[in-house]
């Protein structure tokens, strides 16, 4: 399994900044840099958001892997958006896309998953009359980043089950147990979260 | 105490468990069987996870059917499968989800889990990505995350079937220890010496019900 964007426990800076404040900014520099159209501003945030991985001291173990997912990604999005709108176009869509994708994974690498279900259930609690569960909508956003986790190690280990036996390039051989390991993982955690009390309320 | 009171269950047409009569007091209590002998069903009506299609079940005096939540909070469980009983990214959190109705602050929670976890051999272990965790150590996450309840009752279906020997023993010292009332299914009959009471089921039904010499030589007896 590959613990890409997995938390980082540190004490640095940005380690430090309570996390519905850095969930609030992280929003903000996503809204901002999707507004923005200037190549030049879009760089200098960029350049920001790699400085703040300096200060997060961020291992380079870690950074390589960031750098190599996002500049697969850049490289693709940048020969579509070129080939569809042209050179300048395509730099900003791409400056975007790095900046804010760097931004959220330098979140989750500083961030822990509880303290951002915590603000997630503080942010919402006004909303509690109206209706909405707090609690629910925190252990929501916490499974779902369990379950990229969970469902990652399920694909590697299909994937080498199929290559085991020489399916590598059949999709049935993935297709199908995949789903069904899914499936019962789905069935399993469902379980276990009603023996931990769970919807008992 | 833990009563089973002419219990039956079927899936469909299908007869799983029938005329399941059983006052379980003692501190330690296991269930053997053959695959499908219906074990994990049994064993899950102890916290209302299956309800039996006839008769009842009472745990302390309440019924699962109809005191779910109490019952729960009363009686935890271990499942087989460590990884799907894991429902946050690192260890620490793990526990501390199950502490979230405890009234303590998030600081305390933290710091309680911490505890927990020290205590089941997982020291130093609460920042750790739960899922990077070894087969073995994400089996006693999932046991802290339960004993974090304080239940009364801890119920475990197979906890040790995807384990190694070394993990295997640990688990099982780690069981002798506990002041809870413990109910283990399992297929490690060697795990069953400290055992007080061995119930045996075969095609749904209790064959055997006695001290682990006598109620293992019938299992015996029964597959050869
Ligand atoms: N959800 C279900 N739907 C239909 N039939 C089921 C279901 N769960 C279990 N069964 C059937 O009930 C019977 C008893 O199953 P159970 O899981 O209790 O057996 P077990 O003794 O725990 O077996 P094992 O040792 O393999 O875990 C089996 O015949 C099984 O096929
Ligand atoms: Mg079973």
């Amino acid at each position: 399994m590959t613990a890409d964007g997995w938390y980082e426990p540190g004490s640095s800076p940005v380690h430090r900044v309570p996390a519905g404040w850095k969930f609030a900014a992280l929003l903000a520099l996503a809204a901002a840099v999707f507004a923005l159209r200037s190549p030049v501003w879009l760089g200098g945030i960029c350049a920001a958001v790699v400085l703040a991985y300096g200060v997060a001291r961020v291992s380079l173990r870690r950074c390589a892997g960031v750098a190599r997912s996002l500049g697969v990604l850049a490289a693709f999005v940048f020969a579509v958006q070129w080939w569809l709108l042209g050179a300048d176009q395509a730099l900003v869509v791409c400056l975007r896309v790095v900046t804010a994708l760097a931004a959220a994974n330098l979140f989750t690498i500083t961030t822990r998953i509880d303290d951002v279900v915590a603000a997630v259930e503080h942010g919402l609690g006004p909303l509690r009359r109206f209706g909405v569960r707090p609690d629910r909508i925190g252990l929501l956003v916490g499974l779902t980043l369990q379950a990229v986790a969970a469902l990652s190690a399920i694909a590697a280990e299909v994937r080498e089950a199929a290559r085991a036996r020489g399916a590598q390039r059949s999709v049935t051989a993935f297709a199908v147990p995949f789903l069904v390991r899914t499936l019962r993982h789905a069935d399993e955690l469902g379980e276990a979260l009603a023996a931990r009390g769970e919807g008992d309320r | 105490m833990i009563e089973f009171e002419g219990v039956g269950h079927r899936y469909g047409e299908r007869v799983v468990l029938s005329d399941v009569e059983l006052r379980l007091a003692e501190r330690r209590v296991a269930f053997v069987g053959a695959n499908g002998s219906g074990k994990s069903t049994l064993a899950r009506m102890i916290n209302g996870l299956v309800l039996p299609t006839s008769g009842r079940v009472l745990v302390d005096g309440l019924d699962p059917a109809r005191q779910g939540r109490e019952v729960r909070r009363r009686v935890g469980f271990v499942f087989t499968n460590p990884d799907s009983q894991i429902v946050m990214p690192t260890a620490g959190e793990d526990v501390a989800f199950s502490l979230r109705r405890s009234g303590l602050s998030r600081r305390e929670r933290a710091e309680r889990a911490a505890e927990i976890l020290a205590e089941y051999g997982l020291a130093g272990y609460a920042d750790h990505p739960a899922h990077q965790l070894s087969g073995g150590q994400k089996q006693l996450l999932a046991l802290c995350a339960m004993l974090a309840l304080d239940p009364a009752v801890l119920v475990c279906d197979e906890p040790t079937t995807l384990l190694d020997l070394r993990n295997k023993r640990r688990f099982a010292e780690l069981l002798t220890g506990l002041k809870q009332q413990v109910v283990m299914v399992t297929h490690d009959l060697d795990l069953l010496d400290g055992f007080d009471r061995v119930v045996v089921l075969d095609g749904g039904r209790v064959v055997a019900d006695d001290e682990p010499g006598p109620a293992l030589r019938h299992y015996r007896a029964l597959v050869t």
